[in-house]
């Protein structure tokens, strides 16, 4: 038991698990600010997969083309909005199951993606670091949170602007209400299922800067597998949260936490088993969802389709 | 609402559905032709690897079958109103399970074959029932629990396989090979009908026989009447004296053992998709999902799954023969994403514009 303990306080001691917590923290809560707001509406989007592999895989075309790391980014965006369009138009202004939708999204789009990698094969490379003087030298978390390629600041403004939109705009008191019962939102004049549309757009524009964040913040090429399940994760951490965004922030830093454990316990060469240690992360996202989720209050149309006269 | 399904409204659907899977095909011709490829040849070596060349058709048959079982069980699940997605996970574990009881009962026979199948589907369940404890313990979505627990799944059996005390081959059984289970004894394996050149495994018949059981049963039985009730109106099925733990539990169940029943089913039925009668990581090559798509297609309709199941599974073994024309066989991923998303639009369309007639119906009246 000693040699554990000495593990776990030399993983934590360790600059490097931080810096990679904060890399797969950022990449969850691009997605998960944008899924919070979607969730809000009362739309469950298991597409948020899709729309990060997707703004990743545009935003590395972007690059490949275009050599610009904004420009990258921007198409990124438009790349996870896509998707979002699909998933929008056709679960919320025609009337198809959202998570039929989801699903058939997130693995068109892991053939797609797959089949145009191979035959584009974009180039691309890591964005420049920038190390902000001062906060960035505190020890063990300086260069965590201020040592980091720039495209991982974008996040200090997302999070507070998806803050101040949900909670602080018409807009975002309209997605809360369609999100908590549209039927009364409907009767008051709000058209519910625009404002559920417009909310998925927002997870889309969100998640595809995540996916570009990943190219150009963390791993630097594309591949298929890049996100590999993660999108599913950034869902878990709203639930987790309890559909407030501090909690959801919260949620992905403990789920990015589990993710980064198990890269240092591997970089710092301890010996266990690889196979449970790579379901470490999906494990700890179930059991913190099965304390926390009956704790919550969840909105309380989620997932429920709105069409007007039906309840 | 309803409406009658005769005269202009068959047209319509007709229509609608044309249209849909013709735009799906076009726009993957478009992507072929403009990543350098020819979209002719391409369709050619689906029909040839699917069907046309000899042999091909019991293949295609083969692979189906799991497809199918995986697809019946999802049908169960979704008419409950419950959305299990993690049938990859459960046909995996159920696999696993199926190998690790094989091996330990022995003896050969029909008798052990059954037991295999049998165990394949409390594997599934099981691991699907996890998902129900979740759900309806602790509140946790089964859309995410089902989800993630694919992953853990699939790490637990490759551990599994890593371990010799639990699925991993003897040392003199498996050559320098890593993770992989011993192979099924002859008598172990389900058997093959020839019909004309046709090698068509047992699991087809298996799955063509359930799908009959179960579209009866759910359409038929006062216990799918309870399923259906839960899964149209809740509070409805609720008050009337359906306990929500208790079916909703078992239609999770119920999937995840048709989804292990398959994997077990694809370990003893062998074959060219399925490898050589013995567990290896990556074993359920997104048969899961795939039967997942097959049920989304055929609309909770187990009898409707079987020629879905059909074609998808002729998309996969026609893959292969793709890889001969240039053009990447990974194109057929793409189809099928486009031909799923094509086929949900005309209800989605219909329900619509159902509505509209009604109230444009209602408005004349007053």
């Amino acid at each position: 038991m000693g040699g554990l303990l000495e593990a776990i306080v030399d993983i934590l001691s360790s600059e490097s698990t931080y810096i990679n917590g904060a890399l797969f923290a950022a990449f969850l809560a691009f997605a998960a600010s944008g899924e919070l707001v979607a969730e809000r509406a009362g739309t469950l989007n298991i597409s948020v997969e899709a729309m990060l592999l997707t703004g990743a895989f545009t935003a590395a075309v972007g690059y490949h083309v275009t050599e610009s790391f904004p420009l990258a980014l921007l198409l990124g965006v438009v790349g996870g909005m896509i998707i979002a369009g699909v998933q929008a138009e056709m679960s919320h202004r025609l009337s198809a199951d959202q998570f039929v939708v989801g699903l058939t999204l997130n693995i068109l789009v892991l053939g797609l993606t797959g089949f145009l990698d191979n035959e584009i094969e974009p180039e691309t490379k890591l964005a420049g670091r920038w190390d902000i003087p001062l906060l960035s030298d505190i020890p063990l978390v300086g260069q965590a949170l201020f040592g980091q390629r720039w495209p991982f600041y974008l996040l200090y403004v997302l999070v507070p602007f998806t803050w101040w939109l949900l909670f602080r705009t018409r807009w975002g008191l309209e997605i809360r209400s369609v999100g908590e019962n549209p039927q009364s939102a409907d009767v008051s004049g709000i058209d519910v299922n625009k404002r559920r549309r417009q909310s998925i757009y927002y997870a889309g524009a969100t998640s595809g800067l995540g996916g570009a964040f990943l190219i150009f913040g963390q791993i630097g090429l594309f591949e298929d597998s890049i996100v590999g399940g993660r999108g599913f994760i950034a869902i878990a951490a709203v639930i987790f949260g309890g559909w407030t965004l501090r909690g959801t922030i919260a949620g992905c830093i403990i789920f990015a936490g589990a993710l980064s454990f198990r890269l240092s316990v591997q970089g710092l060469g301890y010996e266990v088993n690889s196979e449970l240690l790579q379901s470490l992360p999906f494990l700890v996202t179930l059991i913190g969802m099965a304390i926390f989720a009956h704790r919550v209050r969840a909105p309380r149309a989620l997932a429920q389709p709105f069409v007007r006269g039906l309840k | 609402m309803s409406g009658t399904a005769s005269g202009p409204r068959v047209g319509e659907w007709v229509v609608l559905y044309v249209v849909s899977v013709l735009a799906a095909l076009v726009l993957s011709a478009i992507l072929v032709q403009a990543t350098g490829g020819q979209w002719r040849p391409v369709v050619n070596a689906l029909l040839d690897g699917s069907i046309r060349n000899p042999g091909r058709i019991g293949e295609t048959l083969g692979t189906a079958a799991p497809m199918l079982l995986v697809a019946i069980g999802t049908i169960i699940s979704s008419k409950a109103g419950l959305i299990n997605i993690g049938q990859e996970g459960q046909l995996f574990v159920g696999a696993a399970f199926a190998t690790y009881f094989g091996f330990l009962i022995g003896g050969p026979g029909a008798l052990n074959v059954v037991l295999i199948l049998i165990f394949g589907a409390i594997g599934g369940a099981l691991w699907a029932g996890v998902a129900a404890v979740l759900k309806y313990w602790r509140n946790v979505p089964e859309v995410l629990s089902t989800l993630l627990l694919v992953t853990v799944g699939g790490q637990l059996v490759a551990y599994g396989l890593s371990q010799s005390w639990l699925l991993l081959a003897p040392l003199a059984d498996r050559g320098n090979r890593n993770q992989v289970s011993s192979q099924l004894a002859e008598g172990n394996r389900l058997p093959r009908l020839e019909i004309s050149g046709n090698e068509i495994p047992f699991a087809v018949f298996l799955g063509i026989g359930l799908a009959i059981v179960v579209s009866l049963a759910l359409s038929r039985t006062v216990w799918g009447f309870m399923l259906r009730m839960l899964g149209r109106n809740p509070r409805a099925a609720q008050r009337s004296g359906v306990a929500q733990t208790k079916y909703g539990a078992t239609a999770i169940m119920l999937s995840g053992a048709f989804a292990g029943l398959a994997g077990a089913a694809m370990l003893a039925g062998g074959g060219f998709a399925f490898g050589n009668y013995q567990l290896v990581p990556g074993f359920s090559t997104n048969i899961g999902w795939t039967g997942l798509l097959v049920a989304l297609v055929a609309r909770e309709k187990a009898l409707v799954a079987i020629p879905v199941a059909f074609v998808f599974a002729g998309l996969r073994t026609g893959s292969s023969f793709v890889g001969a024309t240039g053009v990447e066989g990974r194109i057929t991923d793409v189809i099928q994403g486009f031909l799923v998303l094509a086929l949900l639009v005309p209800p989605a369309v219909m329900f619509l514009r159902d509505r509209k007639r009604a109230r444009d119906a209602a408005t004349e009246r007053t």
